[in-house]
């Protein structure tokens, strides 16, 4: 049996539904000019820049949208399914700052930072997909976006989770993304790259972000709708409340996707949080922050779609006990959830922060929670008996064929980041700072960079050497001429 | 006996009762008490009460907002009194707030705007994805003694800088200060666009915005000392 967390009974889901395809029709959803005609062309009343969709309309809408899709590694196998109860980790998204391997001090992140960060996912397999997980600050702002693409797809073949800082920088992604995979209709069969897409609550389909849904259907890449309730704040302060603005956000954006291109992959997702009274944040490591993601994707599994969430990031600032035990509980949950791409690995301090130490820690946090959603299988005809037949009562399991045939698939062993005595009383080091921080020089050390097709790469270079330019950028930082990089 | 009018406009403030303020502010005009008086020694006092009680982490931000909501309440009562006398309510000064173009992010930017007005502050909102020219426009259209600038994003915050360089192009930049905020930006930043402060959250927002006004106070010839 597959362990699944559930938090919503059916009738409660039908309620949260049905209040927000209301919501939907009145008050209806700010749209941007972008989309209006689009809309009205499906027969939607747009006023003043707000859309009133009709319940039977956007549930027509909803039906077309794919049920599952896969994205690809570079080789062009389908690396990460979305859909169905699969689960998925990837590390978290665009953060300011990193914690500094050497200092643990927060400090802006910088290109090597970022190509740090994904050599080490790249070794991890409990990550199925990257992030542009940090933007870099010694390249000119203004190409933050696309260029920390560019360093994820340099250094790594896993498929990945990024998104555009603007509605025009869109483009120059999707370019870039066409370039690595060999060409528009290449990136449209086998997309590498999953594209998250931010309405700003509550139910406001901005000028970027309608724009952004709209292009990316038509270039038939998948996107990824993270809505963020911010219950008390931007949402209703309820969670039951802040599940049916997330739905009607999802389903507004649904349905101004599949209007553009029907059939178009795109994912039920968020990054809903509770916003903490006293101070105004934002906790990703609370609890009822982990409710609403959970309960969130049961309402997007119940019709049926592809699910996201934002789990497995801590609060704290620094890597602490409460920053794990935040990250471990989500991770956990978000599992259970069989939450199809769970993202925020590694993150700390408010979706601010990023720790590559942090990363190898949760790691071990996320396939304690793969070995979890495994559950419990019989594995044996009589499940003791007949290992009580061969042992009497001695007791010397140990001894047994079984024992030996079964043990890995009934233990997951965990790096030794976590500390099981393997080194005895004196060889492990008792500081789990310091075993991450060998675990991610240990890691560093195994990585070889995937090849990209000769012609691509250059393609690749001459797209940076030229967009850079433009922005002043000199030089290619993160990115090792590829002379010296192979042979 | 206005003694314990005061104390009770206090209590309203401090409970978030608009209500209340507003029949305590209407019965203190009946009564002949100063519309200035009552601020200052019932109101103000108030909202003092509540933001100690929220540093230390006594109230909350919906108690807070209905304390603000409360300070409304009764100021929509006393204002068109005091401008029957051909007074104003002395006023923290006036701040134009918004976020930076290309940044849409406001929820930060809505609670220093709300803190400030709690506080005294005449706070005029521009929203978000402002030009630095609005800015500059609106500041001049207001007088405004300060300029407040969000940015959430990186590709966002250098925009900060532009407001810097919009109030100088208007001629406006030795009147108005100017303090910037927001999740990456940083003490080192603010001085390195020439801004006049940072805060790191509302609350500090409101010391920065008093102290700017100290500032500004002690530099201006025009000011009466
Ligand atoms: C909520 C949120 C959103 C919401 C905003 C909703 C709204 N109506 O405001 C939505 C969903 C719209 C959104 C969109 C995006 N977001 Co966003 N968002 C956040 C989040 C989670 C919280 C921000 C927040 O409201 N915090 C709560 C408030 C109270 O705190 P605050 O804003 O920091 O404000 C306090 C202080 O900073 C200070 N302050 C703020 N302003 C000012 C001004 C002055 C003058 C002063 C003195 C002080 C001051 O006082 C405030 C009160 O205490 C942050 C994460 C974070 N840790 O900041 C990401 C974050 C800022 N977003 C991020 C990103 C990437 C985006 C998107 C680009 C995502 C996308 N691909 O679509 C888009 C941007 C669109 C755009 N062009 O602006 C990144 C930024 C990355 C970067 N390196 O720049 C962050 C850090 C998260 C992340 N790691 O991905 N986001």
């Amino acid at each position: 049996m597959r362990p699944k967390l559930e938090l919503l009974d059916k009738r409660l889901i039908e309620r949260i539904l049905g209040e927000a395809f209301q919501l939907i029709e009145d008050p209806g959803v700010r749209v941007a000019p972008y989309v209006v005609e689009l809309l009205r062309s499906a027969g939607v009343t747009v006023t003043e820049g707000v859309a009133r969709i009709p319940e039977a309309l956007a549930r027509r809408l909803l039906e077309l949208a794919p049920r599952g899709f896969c994205v690809y590694d570079r080789n062009g196998k389908p690396a990460v399914r979305y859909g169905g109860d699969d689960v998925n980790f990837d590390p978290g998204s665009s953060c300011l700052n990193i914690l500094d391997p050497e200092t643990q001090q927060a400090r802006p992140a910088v290109a090597a930072d970022l190509v740090r960060l994904v050599q080490v996912a790249e070794m991890l397999p409990q990550f199925a997909a990257q992030s542009t997980a940090m933007v870099c600050n010694d390249v000119p702002p203004e190409i933050g976006d696309w260029y920390r693409l560019l360093l994820v797809l340099w250094h790594s073949e896993k498929p990945v989770v990024t998104g555009a800082f603007s509605a025009s920088s869109l483009h120059t992604l999707l370019e870039l993304l066409a370039l690595e995979s060999g060409g528009r209709e290449a990136l449209r069969n086998q997309p590498r790259a999953v594209l998250d897409v931010c309405p700003s609550p509550p139910l406001n389909w901005s000028e970027f972000a309608s724009q952004n849904l709209v292009d990316l259907a038509r270039a038939g890449v998948p996107a990824e709708i993270v809505s963020m309730p911010l219950a008390g704040a931007t949402a209703p302060v309820t969670l039951a409340g802040s599940v049916v603005q997330h739905a009607a956000e999802c389903i507004s954006g649904i349905t101004i996707h599949q209007l553009a291109q029907p059939g178009s992959p795109i994912v039920w997702g968020g990054a809903p949080a509770i916003f903490d009274m006293r101070t105004g944040k934002t906790p990703m490591g609370a609890i009822e922050t982990a409710m609403l993601d959970v309960a969130c994707a049961q309402v997007g599994k119940y019709l049926g779609l592809p699910t996201h969430a934002y789990m497995v990031a801590g609060d704290g600032r620094v890597i602490d006990a409460q920053v794990e035990m935040e990250s471990g509980m989500s991770a956990v949950l978000g599992a259970l959830a069989g939450i199809n791409m769970i993202s925020g690995a590694g993150m700390l301090d408010f979706l601010a922060c990023h720790s590559i130490e942090k990363l190898v820690i949760d790691a071990e946090a996320i396939a304690s929670a793969q070995r979890l959603i495994e559950g419990i299988e019989p594995r044996t005809d009589s499940l003791a008996v007949a290992m009580f037949a061969q042992t009497g009562l001695h007791g010397d399991f140990l001894k047994l064929k079984e024992t030996r045939t079964l043990f890995r698939k009934e233990q997951h062993f965990p790096s030794a980041v976590i500390d099981r005595g393997l080194g005895g009383n004196t060889g492990s080091t008792p500081d789990i700072l310091r075993r991450a921080r060998e675990r991610v020089e240990e890691l560093l050390a195994q990585y070889r960079r995937p090849e990209i097709l000769s012609d691509r790469e250059q393609a690749m270079l001459q797209f940076a050497e030229r967009e850079g330019g433009r922005a002043g950028l000199e030089g290619l930082p993160g990115i090792v001429s590829p002379a010296s990089a192979t042979r | 006996m206005p003694d314990d009018t005061f104390s009770a406009m206090r209590q309203s403030i401090i409970d978030g009762a608009p209500d209340t303020a507003s029949d305590l502010a209407q019965q203190a005009v009946a009564a002949g008490i100063a519309p200035l008086e009552a601020i200052n020694n019932g109101y103000v006092p108030g909202m003092h009460a509540v933001g100690e009680q929220f540093a230390q982490g006594k109230m909350y931000l919906p108690d807070m907002m209905a304390s603000a909501e409360a300070m409304r309440a009764a100021m929509a009562v006393l204002d068109p009194e005091l401008k029957k006398l051909g007074t104003e309510r002395p006023m923290a000064g006036v701040v134009v707030l918004g976020t930076t173009q290309g940044d849409i992010h406001e929820i930060g930017k809505i609670l220093v705007g709300t803190l400030l007005s709690a506080h005294g502050f005449r706070v005029h909102d521009l929203g978000v994805d402002v030009a630095g020219v609005e800015f500059a426009v609106k500041a001049r259209e207001l007088s405004a003694d300060i300029v407040g600038v969000s940015a959430l994003l990186t590709t966002t915050m250098r925009n900060q800088k532009c407001v810097v360089e919009a109030l100088e192009q208007a001629g406006l930049r030795s009147q108005v200060k100017v303090m910037v905020g927001g999740a990456p930006v940083t003490r080192r930043w603010a001085e390195e666009i020439g801004a006049d402060g940072y805060a790191k959250d509302a609350m500090s927002a409101v010391a920065l915005a008093r102290s700017l006004m100290e500032l500004k106070a002690q530099t201006s010839a025009v000011q009466p000392v």
